[in-house]
């Protein structure tokens, strides 16, 4: 998934050489892969990611040449990385998100993955995710794709209830769902679903259907997103001209309550703020990995990218991503090198919102006499704070960006 | 048709019987800039190549909004029947605040041009000008403009002025400031119809202050009319109020430039400069004489100026205090009616207590400070000054509600003004209403024309001074104006009403209201601030308060959710910059205890708009 809007930064050298910071301290980072795939049956009311239905491209960006494509950004990024003195590492995890990956021919997917193991290799037991529509996968596809090296599949499933589906513009049956469950499990993929609350006109006892639907399948891991309402979006515009209600904050705190009560309830536990599993061995990896501040590539038009304090984003529009590795430039529209106040800024703002937690003893001075605050507003577990980390709370997940504020301060 | 004068009269030297003073009495946009600049062309005292729009407006926020606040007075040569004529034409402020000054400006002259837009008819303050005109004894001069535009209604309005002034419709002149129609006609009129000045050369000198400002190279410039005797160049001169005495460095006319002369005579205007850098020195009203040969009694008629309103100026960036203070210590030299003292709030920081004439003046005034000196301010609602006579006799001024008395009260006294209204008969209904749920007692109602009808009220200045205007304008769809003066005080049933945040007063908030209105005012404020303040992490009670008695109440529901619940595929960017300006917008708060108040409610809180009682909170 890339989001709509590229953020503003310096510009990006067409040899994709990196600033040499990235290569700093390099060895001792993790490394992952994320494929970015670009296309969806249909667009949906909320989404504000960079995606194309499957008759808007043309040429290298078609569906059908993208496999190709995004395989040449892979050897791209293999020259650029070892250009820029980065060492040699193994593939920690990779992720394939959209879009929707399995509009893709699990071939493809597997393609672009052999290509990207070929340049760097596995970690043993690396994790290999895809996004899939509950529509989009079959029984044959999905051992396809485990054959190919893929060890988990992520639902996107966003709500059992028929109403707020429509809302959403999802066009999967809700009893899709269970059989493309039972297909992952058959195949040994580790499998996850995502839901999504707060969405215009789902009541609570909605919400609960959902969370109760989801956990009868038995998940490994669930992701739970509460709707957030782009600018430019059609539920956007819908919402303006009143056809939809708007968003409401108390609705969504109440609908994280209800959700994180259930999922303990059945055994998973949060490791961060919108993310739960069964046994910390199930966490998502390479969600892991953003919040951790490790090193990823980002294939594909609009796909985001980190090297130790380098962010680079590549160029929106598939035509344009693909004209720019046929010539055999960088795809990357814009950079940006952070210095070290920035970086400590997005630490905390990451670190803090996973159970792990943050070590207090690693903040500044002034970010640590904020501590105590946070203790008295409940928003900060005590005890783990005497014992050294900073974990949130449930009030303190539902008020995190709050708590980063008040240590940045 | 006239000719242009061949030869102009010479200052000092002119015969009283060839003057003609006169100013011009108008409504803001009734054009009367337009028709100035129209007879300083026609005259050639301005080239045409140097003819600005509105010569006479010289500051820009008077050129912006088409209104004249300082005066200037022009001399004019005009020939009739080949007798050269001095015309002096003196400017007038047109707005209400600046009754004082006008009537400083009226006393310099035998007549007045009462000047009405045609499309519009007479409004408020013009009215209340006339009546001060005629009160004066001025020849008035009743001229139409505008004619030229589609939307004029000559006859109907020519009817209206002559009701007021008594004489005939066809007697109106009609002219076009903007075509120049009609203008030569006037200038005619003028000589014809005004009475030449009469008085004393060989009296000791007396001559009257109309207008008095600061030139930042030339120090005080003022503006006199010389009603006896006469001055001259190098003469040591008097100010008859205060007896001090100044060096005459300069004396001159404007044609409109300033142009030095060898003095001036019986029945002229002109200019003094003496060095002094402060236009206290040299106060409108007061009368010049000289040292040497002093005038035993002073022209009548002068008074100190007095503020009316009231309102505390803080700076948005508490850093800018210093700059707020010298550009204030600076407006002061150009504004005798301006007055101020540093104030804390406890809310807006360091500040001062402003006093103005009225709500115009408050207006400019922050405006100036704003444009001129690159501050971004935060005024305080505006107060009156309330009189407060304790149980044991002692009398406290108040012009800030935080300085309300808390002890034993035995009488608040008010001041008050008469008001009048200008509006067409149907809003009568609307008008009166209005008037009378600001504790107004109607004075009078007089039909101006067969639709027009004039109101009179006794209210309350506090009544007015926040939102009266606006309402009044709303009510009357823009047709309604509104002129007022003092009208000297009442006691009245005041209370202090008091805002809680947390159960910590925010003084900014507190007002000094009727007992009748302190509820609804306590409900309006809460219920505002409920809207304004953004939630805490922390429920936050608004109260209103009169002492320790809570009359109203509201409260912030704590906030729930603060947090961004995902990570856009890896865009770490995107929420960094979404915490960081989150981080800024952080700066922007003042605490009131625990309690983080936006600035921006600050200013919403203390601004009037109507249209945020009807927006409610989700």
């Amino acid at each position: 998934m890339t989001p709509s809007a590229l953020p503003l930064g310096d510009p990006a050298p067409a040899d994709g050489i990196l600033p040499a910071q990235a290569a700093v301290g390099a060895a001792e980072r993790k490394f992952s892969l994320y494929t970015h795939i670009p296309f969806c049956a249909v667009r949906c009311g909320y989404c504000d990611f960079n995606t194309y239905t499957a008759t808007e491209l043309g040429g290298g960006a078609s569906q059908d040449a993208y496999a190709a494509t995004a395989v040449c950004e892979v050897e791209f990024a293999a020259r650029a990385m070892a250009a820029s003195g980065l060492p040699e590492r193994k593939l920690s995890t990779v992720f394939f998100g959209g879009g929707t990956p399995t509009l893709l021919p699990a071939g493809d997917l597997t393609a672009i993955l052999g290509a990207a193991v070929e340049q760097w290799g596995l970690e043993d037991g690396a994790e290999v995710t895809t996004e899939a529509n509950p529509d989009s996968v079959t029984r044959d596809s999905l051992a396809e794709l485990r054959d190919g090296g893929f060890t988990r599949v992520s639902f996107g499933m966003q709500s059992a209830v028929p109403h707020v589906l429509k809302v959403l513009d999802r066009t999967h049956k809700p009893e899709r769902v269970p059989q493309a469950v039972a297909w992952a499990r058959e195949m040994g993929l580790n499998v996850s679903v995502d839901l999504i609350y707060g969405t215009p006109g789902e009541s609570i006892a909605d919400w609960e259907t959902s969370v109760r639907t989801a956990l009868s399948y038995e998940p490994d891991h669930i992701s739970a997103y509460s709707l957030i309402v782009e600018e430019g979006t059609k539920l956007a515009a819908q919402i303006r001209r009143g056809q939809v209600p708007g968003i409401d904050d108390d609705d969504h705190a109440e609908k994280y309550e209800l959700a994180d009560a259930l999922f303990q309830e059945a055994g998973l536990s949060w490791y961060e703020v919108s993310n739960w599993s069964r046994t910390p061995a199930d966490a998502c990896q390479h969600n892991l990995a953003y919040w951790r501040g490790d090193d990823w590539w980002g294939i594909g038009p609009g796909a985001h990218s980190h090297m130790g304090g380098v962010r680079w984003w590549n160029v929106k529009h598939p035509s344009a991503y693909a004209g720019r590795l046929e010539r055999g430039e960088s795809p990357a529209a814009g950079r940006e090198t952070l210095d070290s106040d920035t970086r400590e800024l997005e630490r905390i703002m990451l670190t803090s919102r996973l159970n792990e937690g943050l070590a207090i003893n690693t903040l500044r001075p002034a970010a640590r006499k904020a501590v105590a605050g946070l203790i008295a507003g409940e928003l900060v577990d005590p005890v783990k704070a005497f014992h050294g980390t900073l974990v949130l709370t449930l009030k303190g997940r539902l008020l995190g960006d709050a708590v980063t504020r008040a240590l940045l301060d | 048709m006239s000719p242009m004068a061949r030869t102009a009269p010479v200052p000092a030297a002119t015969d009283p019987a060839i003057i003609r003073n006169f100013c011009i009495i108008a409504h803001i946009d009734h054009g009367k800039s337009t028709l100035a600049d129209r007879m300083l062309q026609l005259t050639g005292v301005v080239k045409q190549r140097d003819m600005k729009a509105q010569y006479l407006d010289r500051m820009d926020i008077e050129r912006e909004r088409g209104i004249t606040i300082k005066s200037q007075a022009v001399r004019i040569p005009w020939e009739v029947d080949g007798t050269a004529y001095c015309l002096n034409m003196i400017d007038t402020p047109g707005h209400v605040d600046f009754t004082y000054e006008v009537s400083r400006s009226l006393a310099a002259c035998e007549g007045a041009i009462l000047l009405v837009d045609a499309a519009q008819g007479i409004e408020a303050q013009t009215l209340a000008n006339l009546y001060l005109a005629m009160e004066n004894n001025l020849t008035i001069i009743p001229v139409l403009n505008k004619i030229d535009l589609p939307a004029a209604q000559p006859e109907k309005y020519a009817l209206e002025l002559a009701n007021l002034i008594g004489g005939k419709p066809e007697d109106v002149l009609r002219v076009s400031g903007k075509t120049g129609m009609g203008v030569e006609e006037l200038l005619d009129l003028i000589v014809r119809e005004l009475p030449p000045p009469v008085g004393d050369p060989n009296a000791p000198a007396r001559a009257m202050i109309f207008d008095s400002v600061y030139d930042t190279y030339r120090g005080v410039v003022t503006y006199v009319r010389v009603i006896d005797g006469s001055l001259g160049p190098r003469e040591k001169i008097q100010m008859m109020s205060t007896r001090a005495t100044h060096e005459l460095l300069e004396i001159g006319v404007s044609s409109p430039e300033p142009t030095p002369s060898k003095g001036l005579g019986v029945g002229e205007v002109g200019y003094l400069i003496t060095g002094v850098k402060d236009v206290r020195q040299s106060k409108v009203g007061d009368t010049v004489t000289t040292f040497h040969k002093p005038a035993t009694e002073s022209l009548g008629g002068y008074q100190d100026a007095k503020p009316m309103v009231f309102s505390g100026l803080y700076p948005m960036d508490g850093a800018d205090y210093p700059v707020l203070r010298d550009a204030l210590e600076k407006l002061m030299l150009n504004d005798a009616a301006l007055i101020y003292e540093p104030e804390t709030s406890a809310a807006l920081g360091f500040g001062f207590r402003v006093g103005f004439l009225g709500l115009l003046h408050l207006e400019i005034t922050r405006e100036r400070l704003e444009r001129e000196h690159n501050l971004d301010l935060i005024s305080t609602a505006p107060n009156v000054e309330y009189e407060v006579t304790l149980e044991d006799k002692k009398v406290v001024h108040v012009t800030n509600p935080s300085e309300y008395p808390s002890g034993k009260i035995a009488e608040v006294r008010e001041p008050m003004v008469s008001a009048t209204v200008l509006a067409p008969s149907e809003f009568v209904g609307a008008i009166m209403e209005l008037c009378q749920s600001r504790r107004g007692i109607l004075g009078g109602m007089d039909y101006l024309s067969e639709d027009r009808v004039e109101i009179r009220y006794r209210l309350p200045l506090a009544e007015i001074v926040f939102d009266f205007f606006d309402i009044l304008k709303s009510k009357t769809r823009g047709y309604g104006s509104l002129d007022w003066k003092a009208d000297g005080e009442q006691v009245a049933d005041l209370v202090k009403v008091d805002i809680l945040l947390q159960g910590e007063q925010v003084d900014a908030f507190s007002a000094i209201t009727h007992r009748d209105k302190a509820y609804a005012y306590g409900v309006m404020m809460t219920g505002k601030l409920r809207e304004l303040i953004p939630r805490q992490q922390f429920e936050v009670p608004i109260q209103a308060a009169i002492g320790a008695r809570i009359i109203a109440r509201e409260s912030i529901r704590a906030i729930r959710k603060d947090v961004l619940a995902k990570c856009y595929g890896g865009d770490i960017s995107r929420k960094r910059k979404l915490l960081e300006k989150q981080k800024e917008g952080k700066k922007r708060m003042k605490m009131v205890g625990r309690v983080e108040v936006p600035q921006e409610a600050f200013i919403a809180a203390l601004t009037t708009d109507e249209s945020s009682k009807d927006k409610s909170k989700k």
